[in-house]
């Protein structure tokens, strides 16, 4: 699966995609086959604080249980409740499968993330 | 999903096989693993409950117990009775600590009157071989041998495993019964063909010499291409065992885990004479167990797992030994020790997910058993 250049990536394989101070988040594609089949994603509250780099939730699949580490600081503003009775859309169509929106509080940290070139690059 | 690096890993011979056809390999008990293939665990968790898939079991420990005094030796250091076993029959068995907890589990085949294999955990080879050779040095003429690099072993499991496999062999699968074994060839390779398995389904365990497992194992691809036998890794063989409520040492019995405790006084040969373990057994057997393994499924939300701990009105009261969704079931099912007076059918508990107090409740075992 190629990713998509709109979107930018972490060494712990978030992506986000931005939109003014907003950012959608979710697991990329190669997270997702690590994880195998995913059974059940917890997600933070409309209104959690993150920091960047911590912990904001769980995914579990048949296998194992991992974290979810934020791209950046900020607000969830968003939730995708959807995922709670589908996770299984995060294996199918994992780079659509946003989890949550953060509004961030500080713009500049995503300049620091990877583009998709780099993030291809290290999952390679 | 750390890797450990110390050791080198080693590899059965069907290592390039599984690296070639794209599975995911995984460090297990020192071994480099398939821990599932292309397709995923679930579709092979599918596969063998409604067809048949095939595994590489080679990882398993296989020693030998020869010599005039063999069937002795066998009932001193192994639980149940060996002595009811037919040459070309087969059992589930404990190697047990003097406390009567599990060294292992293990399956013991009678190859020849006083000739016995018994089939080890992967991880606990080493540790067998040198607990066997001590504790049957006062028994006489016996000898325990490790023959583990002897024996590649694969497991065709499913409900299409008998009309896969019986194309490639002469011996007639029909007329081996359940826990029985035959010699014969398999693909034209010698062959020790046994009717049993890890995942409550009908299927075979084949024993065949490590050189030659390549070809067996491609030869029972090719021959289930039609039923689409798939290749199936860990990953699938946890969950089915799992769903069959079988034990798995490490997770549901171990050193501290008593064989009554684990509802395993079906192997235990409660008749025969002195065997280690027996004295705390029976006093157990006496009084009582205190705690005892029993069978959950989630009512909330979320997967118990391993190590996960067990409350009963707040009190921390037991511990999750083992905890999946289950791929055919459907349901987040585990098991887990819980004092006995909590152990019948439909009492609740909570498990403490991550810090959440996740309700569940006991149900009978095993989770799934198979239609005859």
């Amino acid at each position: 699966m190629a990713y998509p250049a709109g979107l930018k990536y972490t060494k712990d394989h978030e992506w986000i995609e931005l939109s003014g101070d907003k950012g959608k988040v979710g697991i990329t594609d190669y997270a997702q086959q690590q994880l195998g089949d995913v059974v059940y994603v917890e997600l933070p509250e409309v209104g959690a604080k993150l920091k960047q780099g911590q912990s904001f939730g769980t995914i579990e699949s048949v296998k194992a249980v991992s974290e979810l580490y934020a791209p950046v600081t900020g607000e969830v503003v968003e939730v995708n409740g959807a995922l709670k009775d589908k996770p299984e859309a995060v294996n199918a169509d994992p780079h659509a499968s946003w989890m949550i929106v953060v509004k961030l509080t500080n713009p500049g940290e995503a300049g620091a993330l990877l583009d998709a070139t780099q993030y291809q690059e290290l999952v390679k | 999903m750390e890797q450990a690096t110390e050791a080198p890993l080693k590899k059965t011979p069907l290592n390039a096989r599984h690296r070639a056809s794209g599975a995911k390999m995984v460090p297990f008990g020192g071994w480099d693993m398939p821990v599932e293939y292309a397709g995923g665990l679930v579709q092979e968790h599918m596969a063998v409950r409604t067809r048949a898939g095939l595994f590489d079991v080679s990882h398993m420990g296989e020693i030998e117990i020869a010599g005039k005094d063999a069937l002795a030796a066998v009932q001193r250091i192994s639980s149940n009775d060996a002595s009811k076993l037919q040459v070309g029959q087969a059992q589930y068995s404990g190697l047990l600590s003097p406390q009567g907890t599990f060294i292992d589990d293990l399956l013991v085949y009678r190859l020849a009157p006083a000739h016995f294999l018994l089939v080890v955990n992967a991880g606990n080879i080493a540790k067998d071989y040198a607990w066997i050779a001590d504790a049957i040095k006062p028994v006489g003429d016996a000898v325990a041998v490790d023959a583990s690099s002897r024996y590649a072993l694969l497991a065709v499991q499913g409900p299409e495993a008998a009309s896969v496999l019986q194309p490639l062999t002469g011996i007639e699968l029909a007329g081996i019964k359940y826990y029985w074994f035959a010699h014969g060839e398999v693909a034209n390779v010698r062959a020790t063909v046994s009717r049993t398995g890890y995942t409550g389904e009908d299927g075979f365990e084949i024993f065949v010499p490590p050189q030659s497992a390549d070809r067996v194992w491609q030869a029972i691809l090719e021959a289930g291409r039609s039923a689409d036998v798939v290749p199936c890794g860990l990953g699938a063989r946890d969950t089915l065992r799992l769903e069959a409520a079988m034990r798995l040492h490490g997770n549901d019995i171990d050193e501290t885990t008593t064989a009554l405790e684990a509802d395993l006084s079906w192997i235990v040969g409660w008749k025969k004479d002195d065997f280690i373990g027996a004295a705390p057994l029976r006093e157990q057997k006496a009084t009582g167990v205190r705690r005892k393994i029993i069978g959950f499924e989630m009512l909330d939300r979320g997967i118990a797992r391993h190590g996960y701990d067990a409350y009963v009105g707040g009190e921390k009261a037991g511990v999750v030994t083992s905890g999946t969704q289950t791929p055919y079931l459907k349901k987040a099912i585990g098991m887990a020790y819980l004092p006995v007076e909590r152990t019948a059918v439909g009492t609740e508990f909570d498990v403490d997910i991550r810090g959440r107090r996740t309700r569940a409740r006991v149900v009978p075992m095993p989770f799934y058993k198979r239609q005859k």
